[in-house]
């Protein structure tokens, strides 16, 4: 086949027509375009919900200790105090591929400071906390391993706190007490606002875990040990191994059920990203819908283009051509359409995103993926609905072609 | 001389589900190389058939076509496409130019479809030498809408020689041209016979098959007369007698 020289006449014819080659190739324009902007606004929104999830706390995983049983009442979980520090310990040196391990004691006291007090949670906390939170300081310092060391008596708190015992914003450095100890605050965290429950998350006292153990709440065990894992992909065997390791520690033999519970947040981030990107899919049908309308537009034109061109293509067969040329020059056409329609709805679809993010402050994010599928979609459709008409134009009688005015 | 186009017992029956329509009856025609021959015959007499037989455009019902010693008869689409493109060249009454392609491109089309690749700067050179032979070098890059009947039909010309075919095929190549004209084109066929080119035309006009130098004449799908002529016109000598008589009219009046 004459196929370079096929796709010079092509080009040529395409060049006879300018406006109406532009015209037809509006549809793809369009199309694509949409496809790129909603695809866009679409993932850049499942990477903010993402973002969002994340900062509740990314690949955490909760030990609680079991439920204990006292005259009939059962504690719930985390009142058995089964869990030690030495199951903390051995956590973070035996289980792999963990990023941080923080041992949880809870508790509420009345805050005193400034000659104002509140009253609020208390956590004991270890160094990790903060990062496994994503809970950026606002000013100040982390807890230092000497400050966990030496059970320090130093405390970083919540906006909240600052709003309602420092009304002049002024906390670093001061002390507050706590049971009627006094605790220096060595950090500010930044707000984070209330929880999708209500609570307001700015509202508590982080004091380090071995401090809160010996001056608060005064107990040996731990009721909750955070655990986060260096990535998402390593959840599932670091559970298995954190229950395998504690069932060895608490000497719980086969067949016996556990003192403890492991859990993670998995399932809400998973729930919260197969929404968005529910919305993603339906943007993206609804883009390729309108990529349809413009294949048969394509397919329209290229229609009427063969009937107007009967007599063209008349004399080619006439001076030679095989249907076969006849079919690869308008199936050439309609694809270089396509084509040229997909580029520029690409480009149009990229400044549309843009522009979109910049008034309304959304975040989008251009995915390569969905320019190279529009691309060659693109082109798919000019195979699909070029390939009719073409067809049409192949089978002509050439006597026919000739004599048709 | 060979024989370049050779018909034997050539039949066309057109079968359109009732009427059975037999245009072509049994025609038998022999040419030899560097011939040029008028096919005459009244409209129904089967010359449009015929030709379109003779073009490879049509396969014949029965009988035996040899084109330039090829049996085509029974040649299929693609195969007969391609006898269109190396044997044949097509000269038609409406010129069938490509519109908005310039006189030059459109005088290169042929050699797109060939079987052997030619490079684009032999399909130049070989579209200008065409373009020249028929006298239309200076107005290569003009598109058919800004050429005269005459220089459209020249044009045509040229796109019929650019694969050197061994008959030059006209169907009514002067219909839609006025007298003068007409004498112009024929004068440009009378040139290339001259240069060895077989030339196989149809008309109806009697004055135009006279510069042809044998007439065939078909009537109810047989040939019913195969003449000789012997006293042709000759298209220079007639322009001259015309340009004679006009500058005689502007003496006197």
């Amino acid at each position: 086949m004459r196929f370079f020289s096929t796709i010079f006449v092509a080009f040529r014819a395409l060049r006879r027509n300018k406006m109406r080659s532009i015209l037809t190739a509006l549809g793809i324009i369009i199309g694509v375009g949409a496809v790129i902007a909603m695809v866009s606004i679409g993932d850049g929104a499942e990477s903010q919900v993402e973002a969002q999830i994340a900062s509740l706390g990314q690949n955490i995983i909760l030990v609680f200790a079991g439920s204990a049983t006292t005259a009939g009442a059962r504690s719930g979980y985390g009142g058995a105090g089964t869990l030690t520090l030495g199951d903390a310990a051995e956590m973070k040196s035996q289980v792999r591929d963990i990023a941080g391990v923080s041992p949880e004691i809870r508790g509420q006291a009345q805050v005193l400071a400034n000659g104002l007090n509140w009253a609020t949670r208390i956590m004991g906390e270890s160094e990790d906390y903060l990062a496994m939170r994503q809970w950026p300081l606002a000013e100040g310092a982390n807890f230092s391993d000497q400050d966990i060391r030496s059970d320090g008596k130093v405390c970083i708190i919540g906006q909240t706190i600052v709003t309602n015992l420092f009304p002049d914003g002024a906390a670093l450095g001061k002390t507050l007490r706590i049971r009627n100890l006094p605790f220096k605050i060595i950090g500010v965290l930044a707000a984070k606002g209330f929880s999708l429950q209500g609570t307001d998350q700015d509202d508590f006292i982080l004091i380090p875990y071995t401090s809160a153990m010996k001056r608060f709440s005064r107990q040996s065990y731990l009721g909750t040990i955070n655990v986060q894992a260096e990535d998402a992909n390593h959840m599932a065997t670091i559970e298995q191994d954190i229950s395998n390791l504690l069932r060895d520690r608490h000497h719980i033999t086969a067949g016996r059920d556990d003192d403890f519970r492991v859990q993670d947040q998995q399932e809400i981030a998973a729930a919260a990203t197969a929404t968005t990107r529910t919305m993603t899919f339906l943007l993206g049908a609804i883009a390729g819908v309108s990529l349809l309308v413009g294949g048969i537009g394509i397919m329209n034109i290229m229609l009427v283009s063969v009937t107007e061109r009967t007599r063209e293509i008349g004399i080619r067969m006439a001076v030679g051509a095989h249907g076969s040329d006849i079919r690869m020059q308008f199936l050439i056409e309609a694809v270089v359409l396509s084509l040229m329609g997909g580029t520029l709805g690409i480009l149009l679809g990229i400044a549309a995103s843009q522009v979109l993010s910049h008034l309304n402050h959304w975040p989008v994010l251009i995915s390569t993926v969905a320019i190279v599928t529009a691309f060659v979609f693109s082109g798919a459709v000019g195979i699909c609905f070029g390939y009719y008409p073409a067809s049409k134009a192949a089978q002509l009688d050439p006597i026919d072609a000739l004599r048709y005015e | 001389m060979s024989s370049v186009v050779q018909l034997e017992n050539i039949h066309k029956v057109y079968d359109s589900g009732e009427v059975k329509v037999h245009a072509v009856r049994g025609v038998s025609i022999e040419i030899q190389k560097g011939e040029f021959v008028a096919l005459m015959g009244a409209s129904g007499s089967g010359k449009s058939t015929l030709m379109n037989l003779l073009g490879c455009l049509d396969r014949p019902t029965e009988g035996r076509y040899l084109l330039d010693g090829t049996d085509v008869s029974r040649l299929d689409r693609n195969e007969l496409a391609d006898i269109r493109n190396k044997k044949l060249g097509f000269v038609f009454q409406g010129f069938n130019l490509l519109a908005r392609t310039t006189a030059l491109e459109n005088v290169e089309l042929p050699m797109f479809y060939g079987q052997r690749r030619v490079s684009a700067q032999e399909m130049k050179e070989r579209a200008m030498h065409c373009l020249d032979i028929v006298g239309l070098a200076n107005r290569a890059d003009h598109f058919p809408s800004q050429l005269s009947g005459g220089q459209q039909q020249r044009a045509a010309i040229a796109r019929g020689l650019v694969n050197q075919p061994q008959v030059l095929l006209a169907d009514e190549p002067t219909g839609n041209l006025d007298s003068k004209t007409s004498i112009e084109v024929m004068g440009v066929f009378q040139k290339l016979n001259e240069e060895g080119i077989t030339i196989l035309m149809v008309t109806h006009e009697l004055d135009v098959a006279h510069y042809c130098k044998r007439n065939l004449i078909l009537r109810d799908g047989q040939l019913v007369n195969d003449v000789l002529i012997k006293d042709r016109m000759i298209a220079e000598t007639e322009l001259r007698k015309l340009r004679e008589a006009e500058t005689a009219h502007k003496l006197t009046a």
